[in-house]
């Protein structure tokens, strides 16, 4: 399950961020008359119908495995969460007929209406992303619901919807997709302006690159209300976060550091004294509570927490840094041509990947061994079925295929945009 | 109460769109690894072509009609997931190719040396799924939840039968002159595999499923099964006079019948045995629910209508 969470993810990540930056390339077709843009357009529209496909199918494969993987689960929640993901299902619905009329569009639709047409894309894409965070949400706050005798009673799917962690969850994660989306963008025209690109790299480059530099900062501040929020409504997943192992007042902020469980000490960190209280609570003296605190069978595994966690804040600082460096070097949006940099960013592709699967890890671990936070366990969710492990291993076979053949034919497409331009021009 | 019948309502025209909508789609890619003759390619470029816009959306009811019976029926949702786990597992690994498959070896691609085994990835799933899917309706309709008796095997082929007679209908709209020629035959073998599939399935069932038979032998059932017989000798009455607009309404008219008859042949379990309704899910959750299918529905049909509308009138030479 976590396997294809982490592989959906990716896909439906660049599923709500692609369309953005297509639309966006298409309007600046539409104002401006260049032809580079018009190219642009269409190698991204083309990139997109590939991954949205791949996000479609793997996306059916989640909810799929809610029942296969997850029967247990889904008889306890699926009346409280179910609502967001039928809302999703009518978001996704739009998101694939428009992307059909856009993708097969081009000759058909005049060119305004052929960019209106997107608009719904990127509508159905966002809102998409928002219904399934609210229900993934839920599980680290369930509400929504009381135990009556141990059965659900009290249903409200709206309340269980905007649960309390919606508000910082939910735009973390959104954002995390068109951030994404634009170092990777960024990523690759930064290697082809390297390469010596055109100008229609340049410009990919730029659209790119003003994206991420609101985007960047912005992400930064509501991650830190997302760990707020964690410190007081999880407070266990707060101390896996942080390799908190004893309640303490004035906590340090650790950076770095690998969590060891056999001593209760997170080892090798930069400690900044009474950091972490100041961060959670605005108290440099507040008590902030450690992993020993909690019953041990009921805790995430540090392990797991801590060190995806310091790579995901540590990428998010650097993306900032980057994008504030790409703006002091291009004279407030010129044209860049600093090696140094370019190569900043192109590794900014790879390390916004790994920033936001960490993220998702960090959010994943950081709520076992609950499925439904302080309700139900993973393990009673499970399938008693048998061939459990076939079809996970056999499904990892799958992803990796698709991913590598992705990646291939996205590279592919990439190569024989130039000749399009003559074609079209 | 009314509001789970609704539900279950809903759910039955969920699967009756996926199945006359993306019934075809896969039958497309079972014509794309049968094609043959002077104009194989042609084929496989008209099958492409007329899948190409349409399959995604239509994909999305199945993903509907998953959500519908987890939100509404959780405790079924739950119950077929672990019964049918080898069966669905499968399936789904299917619709991953299928669909995969299909963006690889699109017309972007196809230059590449890749192009030729995504081809066939693409038809094998494409036959692999239909049959799967019957099977488990196969499974869930004889009360047994096994995919592996003759009974459900014999339904599994007919599923395919069934979405291969679709799609030939339906490009003989799609197509023109010896194009169209090439999937009106198509159309007959499929209308025929059709006939003797769903005999043979029959048979099997009257053979091995007692249970399933006494629930057939009601008056409705028998109805429904001979209309869509009757259908069938329409749909090809109206290929052989080149009413091909006519045939499509026919075909999936024939289709849905088929499907009424599997619903009403086990209502009696899915009001009793398997306790779908008993155990639906709150009245709020089905009222949210039901509530948001409608606004759903009011953006959801003109866009649909708008995308058909887009690309469903040219037929390709």
């Amino acid at each position: 399950m976590g396997t294809s969470l982490e592989f959906h993810f990716v896909f439906s990540a660049l599923g709500v961020g692609m369309p953005f930056f297509m639309v966006v390339i298409e309007a600046l077709w539409l104002r401006t008359g260049d032809r580079a843009y018009y190219s642009l357009a269409r190698t991204w529209s083309k990139a997109m119908a590939a991954v949205f496909a791949v996000g479609a199918v793997s996306g059916t494969i989640i909810s799929f495995e809610l029942g296969l993987l997850w029967p247990e689960f889904m008889r306890y929640a699926g009346a409280i969460i179910g609502v967001p993901f039928s809302m999703e299902g009518f978001a996704f619905f739009i998101e694939a007929i428009f992307v059909g009329i856009y993708l097969y569009g081009w000759d058909r639709l005049k060119p305004f209406i052929h960019w209106l047409c997107g608009l719904p894309i990127v509508l159905g894409g966002a809102l998409s992303a928002f219904f399934v965070m609210t229900a993934n949400a839920w599980m680290n706050t369930p509400a929504g619901f009381r135990i009556v005798n141990g059965h659900v009673a009290d249903v409200d799917p709206i309340a269980a919807m905007f649960n309390p962690a919606w508000r910082t969850e939910v735009p973390h994660t959104m954002i995390a997709c068109y951030l994404f989306t634009a170092f990777l963008l960024a990523s690759i025209y930064a290697l082809k302006v390297l390469k010596g690109g055109d100008g229609s790299a340049q410009r990919a480059l730029r659209v790119a690159m003003v994206c991420a530099l609101v985007l960047a900062p912005t992400q930064i501040v509501v991650g830190d209300m997302s760990a707020r929020f964690d410190a007081h409504a999880q407070p266990e997943k707060f101390a896996a976060l942080e390799g908190q192992f004893k309640t303490e007042s004035g906590a340090p902020l650790r950076i770095g550091g690998f969590p060891d469980r056999a001593t209760h000490k997170t080892r090798g960190a930069i400690e900044i004294p009474y950091g972490l209280s100041f961060l959670a609570t605005g108290n440099p003296h507040a008590v902030i509570r450690g992993l020993d605190d909690f019953p041990q069978d009921r805790i995430p595994n540090p392990v797991l927490v801590h060190p995806f966690f310091q790579l995901m804040v540590g990428f998010g600082f650097l993306m900032l840094f980057v994008a504030l460096w790409w703006l002091f070097a291009s004279r407030i949006f010129r044209e860049v041509r600093a090696r140094a940099l370019l190569w900043a960013i192109v590794v900014m592709g790879p390390a916004a990947l790994i920033a936001m699967e960490s993220g998702w890890m960090v959010t994943e671990e950081g709520r076992q061994p609950w499925a439904a936070r302080g309700y139900f366990l993973v393990s009673q969710s499970v399938t008693p079925a048998n061939g459990v492990d076939v079809t996970f291993l056999g499904f990892s076979v799958i992803y990796i295929l698709l991913a590598v053949t992705l990646l291939w034919l996205l590279v592919r497409i990439d190569r024989t945009s130039p000749e399009e331009l003559t074609d079209v021009g | 109460m009314w509001a789970d019948v609704l539900a279950a309502l809903l759910g039955l025209l969920a699967v009756i769109l996926y199945a006359i909508l993306a019934g075809a789609d896969f039958g497309g890619g079972v014509w794309d690894l049968l094609a043959s003759g002077p104009r194989a390619v042609r084929q496989r470029e008209a099958i492409g072509a007329a899948m190409g816009p349409v399959w995604e959306t239509n994909h999305v009811w199945l993903i509907f009609l998953v959500v519908l019976i987890f939100t509404c029926f959780p405790s079924v949702f739950a119950t077929l997931g672990i019964a049918l786990f080898v069966p669905l597992s499968l399936a789904l690994l299917g619709i991953v190719l299928r669909g995969a498959a299909f963006a690889f070896r699109g017309p972007a691609y196809r230059d590449l040396p890749t192009h030729k085994v995504w081809g066939v990835i693409f038809g094998a799933s494409s036959l692999a799924t239909p049959f799967l899917f019957g099977a488990s309706a196969g499974g869930i309709a004889t009360g047994s939840f096994s995919w592996t008796r003759p009974m459900s095997i014999g339904v599994g082929f007919f599923a395919i039968a069934l979405c291969a007679q679709l799609a030939a209908v339906y490009l003989t709209v799609e197509t023109r002159s010896a194009l169209r020629g090439d999937f009106r035959q198509r159309a007959y073998y499929a209308t025929i595999a059709v006939a003797v599939a769903g005999l043979v399935a029959l048979a099997t069932g009257a053979a091995g499923e007692p249970a399933l038979i006494s629930h057939l032998r009601a008056p409705l059932p028998i109805a429904i099964i001979a209309i869509a017989m009757l259908l069938g000798i329409v749909v090809l009455v109206l290929l052989r006079l080149d009413y091909v607009h006519w045939a499509r309404v026919a075909v999936a008219a024939e289709v849905t019948a088929v499907l009424c008859a599997w619903y009403a042949a086990q209502a009696p379990y899915i009001l009793s045995e398997l306790g779908v309704t008993a155990p639906a899910a709150p009245h709020l959750t089905l009222l949210i629910f039901l509530w948001t299918c409608l606004l759903g529905g009011v953006v959801l049909v003109p866009s649909m209508l708008l995308l058909f509308a887009v690309f469903k009138r040219e037929p390709i030479d």
